[in-house]
């Protein structure tokens, strides 16, 4: 917990996160920015060749859609909704005094909208692609980045509630999709050593929640559903997952009524970047400071 | 308890096929047993039989059959009476 106060400390001090009084929640220098920039080009210089259809998505969806997901099953704990005021002039006053006297909780008349903040980026892209209709033979490959939220208040930088995810995902048949998911193993290992980060991968879960979650987690291990690329930030014994690699078998391809052309359902699987968790370990490595950064690492990332 | 069972399953399993039709050593993945059914079959297979599985057995080889479920609660059960 220190180092990770400290780490977050010196990012305040170097100015490359702003504070905002809420954990989780900062501003990001030009610096910081850049960073992120340059690797977002790396990314594109590694998968760009796939010719991934690219999509952007504001970090809000529909919040029909995300109740179709399932999210709520899952991970109650961590989704964030969107409420609005919706009432007259009257609860207008009332809300303005409730405010003013401070003693009620002046967000109980708040109404639920039609949006739900983005809790991965690839969320609003099935409801998108089923509306579509049926997927070519050879399958389909999306690129998509969104700012996503998860309700997890932190000292930890490494874990923001407001944090940016670039993600390719796969549709087609299992072995299609198996092995996009293992390419991207192979290149996120490659290119993280090609800007001077140590790293592992391992196998993974899910923060499913709740005691029925601990099932969910167990039948996700056991099925090598999820593995992470892991580089140590604010600890070694505990290193941060800065990618995330994941094979949702035919469940989205169900859920969403993906279909190939002959009929059969789409396998998916998706692969993450934590961008901001990238920038981090980048900065944790090689100094907070990217002019004294080695000078392969700014070669590999500004060109 | 074979019956129970089954009768948890057809109410909380969503099994496209009748559970009538299911062996008891067929397969409940491939009949179509999800991974959320399957928790909420755990959830209601602990109500009925007032036990708790255990961490070590909360996993999709517990699930994979209502024979394994049989097992897997007689295990919990002896265990239960050991104590």
């Amino acid at each position: 917990m220190d180092m990770q106060v400290s780490f977050l400390d010196r990012l305040f001090d170097a100015g490359l996160l702003i504070d905002t009084g809420v954990d989780g929640l900062y501003g990001r220098s030009g610096q910081f920015e850049d960073v992120i920039a340059a690797f977002e080009r790396l990314i594109d210089r590694i998968g760009g060749a796939d010719s991934a259809e690219a999509m952007r998505f504001p970090p809000g969806m529909n919040r029909a859609f995300f109740e179709q997901s399932g999210y709520m099953k899952s991970f109650p704990q961590l989704a964030g909704t969107v409420h609005s005021f919706c009432g007259n002039e009257l609860d207008h006053m009332s809300l303005l005094k409730c405010m003013e006297v401070g003693d009620e909780d002046w967000t109980k008349g708040q109404e639920a909208t039609d949006i739900v903040l983005t809790p991965a980026a690839c969320y609003p892209l099935y409801p998108t692609v089923a509306r579509r209709g049926k997927l070519p033979k050879s399958g389909a490959l999306y690129d998509l980045q969104s700012y996503c939220f998860r309700h997890e208040p932190s000292k930890d930088p490494a874990r923001q509630q407001l944090f940016r995810m670039r993600e390719y995902v796969c549709m087609g048949t299992e072995s299609h999709v198996t092995d996009f998911r293992q390419r991207w193993m192979d290149r996120g290992v490659e290119m993280m050593k090609s800007v001077g980060l140590d790293v592992t991968i391992d196998i993974a879960n899910d923060p499913f929640f709740g005691r029925a979650g601990k099932m969910l987690v167990n039948n996700q291990r056991d099925q090598n559903l999820k593995f992470e690329l892991l580089i140590p930030i604010t600890s070694v014994a505990k290193p941060t997952a800065c990618m995330s690699f994941n094979y949702h078998q035919d469940s989205f391809g169900l859920k969403w009524g993906l279909n190939l052309e002959d009929g059969s359902v789409a396998h998916t699987a998706c692969v993450g970047f934590g961008l901001e968790r990238i920038a981090l370990a980048l900065f944790h490595t090689h100094g907070l400071d990217v002019k004294t950064w080695p000078d392969n690492v700014r070669a590999t990332l500004w060109g | 308890m074979n019956e129970t069972i089954r009768e948890l399953l057809a109410r909380v399993g969503g099994l496209p096929v009748a559970v009538t039709e299911l062996e008891d050593a067929a397969d409940l993945y491939a009949a179509g047993l999800s991974s959320f059914a399957s928790v909420q079959l755990m959830l209601a297979i602990e109500e009925a039989f007032d036990i708790e599985f255990p961490d070590s057995l909360l996993n999709r080889k517990s699930f994979a059959s209502i024979s394994a479920i049989e097992q897997t609660v007689a295990q919990i059960l002896k265990a239960r009476e050991a104590a």
